[in-house]
């Protein structure tokens, strides 16, 4: 899958990717830590500070910034991924090369932003005071599992979006819905107060259940409610993890049964 | 990968194209057309069954009109495209050019871009490094490297891209002839281009409408004609088929207009009495007048579609008495003249003027355009044809 030609040109793409985003402009490549740390603070005044969301319980700012940080990644790789075909469409017409090396370099672009940011998490995490347990270790996997969520949607919205081109709006809303039905900047705790129902429900998303896994392994045991608390039929738990191997099988024959077409249909 | 191989088998090649009836392509439109049970596309069949080989270090000519399948072909031989059936079967690597600097981004640096294009190509950053001297020695832009490429002309552009891909080295080269846009030096340094890699036996495929750089290039070419190929084989033969194809038959001694004069005083009406390729062409050229034209002189022109006069003749010149136009009359003047015209396309001009070129009674440009074809000898397209005296000792 990965020969030596493929793997030129994936590092070439990122490196170019990586250039030329920040080009132009005076704190380059600053603002890819700086955006979600802004985003950060806006959301931190309205919900923590004046609508004390999460007042009283352990290490909520980190929690919510880590949050931040995740769901950024998850939104830069799959739309940025959506668009990966399309905007090469140049270079799909006039050369034969693997698609899905334009896809994976999308992503990776917004991988490199998700390690620099995970840095800063890091030391507020250590100003903060956060005790790290054990299963921080474990996180690597929920990240895993994030990544191949991301991949799987880039691969099936950017081989889409070849041929519909109002995916690119639909994505736009469905993000925003998923970014409030997702426990962000709010605990999962207050949705359990208020009906532990839809807090049910909104723990059989997988990109909820990877957020609350991540938190719970890598910043706070006793604040984090996971899936597993809440939930206890089996199949529901698996039910999330289940839909993203289904994505990821679904995403890889459809990109591959589609890129056959992608320089005539571009 | 033996030497015997073929270095391209292609077989039973179809392609076709769906094009949508609208530029709309959305859900809506899906929706819409499935409601309506409309399929929102018409097929077009681009390529219906081609087959052909290509040996190793053929220089290969591919020709055809526009709109015939040849882009289709190619695109699909360099597995841009994938072909609906039939097979394209490449034995060892390949790189297209059907357009140079694919991948060129204007915010990067010549430097920067040399590496992504070569990237693009199959080659790693040490093979690059290992070629970058000389790829910007060739582009002569030593000082340019560390600018960004749209502070570039254009024709810097495409030096430093024609210079990667004269560098880039491959089993077989696919050639879009389109490359050899730009000025005249760079034509040249293209063309010189070409005959290297004809000169190193090189597998090339050319894509192109030029028949000269069939006949100078190309070992073997091939003919297509919506999308099958017609005639694969000699160039020469190619060369002509192709002419042939190009030459509309009504066009042949085609009367554009009847030529009036702006005070309708002088009409005159030209015709070719045979055809164009005949050895001899006879025209018929009848002046019909009204009123008295003195010192009447008939001027006669053959100018090539390029615009070169390259036939004279005035009555005043070669005849001894002069043309007498008094009150109405009709004159015909027959015209023989050798047909030593290569193959193209001439206009008959006309016009009707007194001795001293003061006073133009009429004058007509191309009142007949005719095409000279058929000329499938080697000589046909030279366009000069001096006598000759050859001796040839064995």
């Amino acid at each position: 899958m990965f020969s030596r030609r493929n793997r030129i040109l994936l590092r070439e793409l990122v490196v170019t990717d990586f250039k030329l985003r920040y080009q132009g402009s005076v704190l380059g490549y600053l603002w890819s830590l700086l955006k979600p740390l802004l985003l950060f603070a806006i959301m931190y005044v309205v919900f923590v500070h004046f609508l004390r969301f999460g007042k009283g319980l352990e290490h909520f700012a980190v929690s919510f910034l880590f949050g931040i940080i995740l769901w950024t990644f998850f939104l830069e790789a799959t739309s940025q991924g959506m668009q990966a075909i399309v905007g090469r469409g140049d270079l799909i017409r006039k050369i034969n090369f693997p698609k899905y090396i334009i896809v994976i370099s999308a992503t990776i672009s917004a991988l490199i932003n998700l390690l620099l940011n995970l840095i800063v998490v890091f030391v507020f995490a250590l100003i903060d005071g956060v005790d790290f347990h054990w299963s921080a270790l474990l996180f690597p996997i929920n990240l895993l599992e994030l990544y191949g969520l991301a991949l799987a949607l880039a691969f099936l919205l950017s081989a889409m979006f070849v041929k519909f081109r109002d995916i690119s709006h639909i994505w736009d809303v469905l993000m925003q819905g998923i970014f409030y039905a997702t426990p962000i900047f709010y605990p999962l705790q207050m949705v359990i107060q208020y009906n532990l129902l839809a807090a049910k429900l909104l723990m059989l998303s997988p990109i909820a259940v990877i957020i609350q896994d991540s938190r719970y392994n890598a910043i706070t045991h006793t604040d984090t409610i996971t899936a597993s608390q809440i939930i206890h039929s089996p199949w529901a738990l698996i039910l999330p993890h289940v839909i993203v191997l289904l994505l990821i099988v679904v995403a890889s024959l459809y990109f591959k049964r589609s890129q056959k077409h992608f320089a005539e249909n571009i | 990968m033996s030497d015997t191989e073929p270095a391209i088998i292609v077989k039973d090649l179809y392609k076709t194209f769906k094009l949508p009836h609208d530029r709309h392509s959305g859900i809506k439109q899906l929706i819409v057309n499935f409601w309506k049970r409309k399929k929102g596309y018409e097929i077009q069949n681009v390529l219906n069954g081609v087959s052909f080989e290509i040996e190793k270090g053929d220089f290969f000519g591919i020709v055809g009109r526009n709109g015939s399948g040849k882009s289709t072909l190619l695109k699909t031989l360099a597995g841009i495209y994938a072909p609906d059936s039939g097979q394209a079967v490449v034995n060892g690597s390949l790189i297209p050019f059907i357009e140079l600097g694919v991948g060129f981004n204007p915010e990067l640096t010549g430097r920067e871009n040399v590496f992504m294009n070569g990237a693009l190509l199959g080659f790693g950053r040490a093979e690059m490094a290992a070629i970058y001297d000389d790829i910007v020695e060739f582009a002569e832009l030593e000082r340019f490297m560390d600018q960004k490429l749209k502070n570039y002309s254009s024709g810097m552009q495409v030096r430093l891209a024609f210079s990667i891909a004269i560098r880039a080295d491959a089993d077989i080269l696919l050639l879009d002839e389109v490359l050899a846009v730009g000025d005249e030096a760079f034509q040249r340094k293209c063309y010189s281009y070409f005959a290297q890699l004809k000169k190193a036996k090189k597998t090339v495929i050319l894509v192109t409408h030029s028949m000269d750089s069939v006949q100078r290039f190309c070992t073997k070419a091939m003919l297509i004609k919506d999308g099958n190929v017609e005639y694969v084989g000699d160039t020469a033969r190619i060369a002509s088929m192709y002419r042939e194809e190009n030459m509309d038959k009504d066009e042949v001694a085609k009367l554009l207009e009847k030529g009036t004069s702006a005070n309708k005083k002088v009409t005159v009406d030209a015709r070719l009495l045979n055809k164009p390729s005949d050895s001899e062409l006879l025209f018929d050229i009848a002046v019909t007048s009204k009123g008295d034209m003195p010192d009447a002189v008939m001027a006669v022109s053959l100018t090539k579609d390029s615009g070169e006069i390259v036939y004279r003749w005035a009555s005043n010149e070669k005849l001894s008495e002069d043309i007498l136009i008094k009150g109405d009359k009709k004159i015909v003047v027959k015209l023989n003249i050798q047909n030593i015209f290569p193959n193209g396309v001439f206009s008959l001009n006309i016009s009707l003027r007194n001795k001293d070129m003061t006073t133009f009674y009429f004058s007509a440009d191309e009142i007949l355009k005719f095409r000279v074809v058929n000329r499938s000898s080697y000589s046909a397209d030279a366009y000069w044809k001096p006598n000759e005296r050859v001796e040839i000792s064995q």
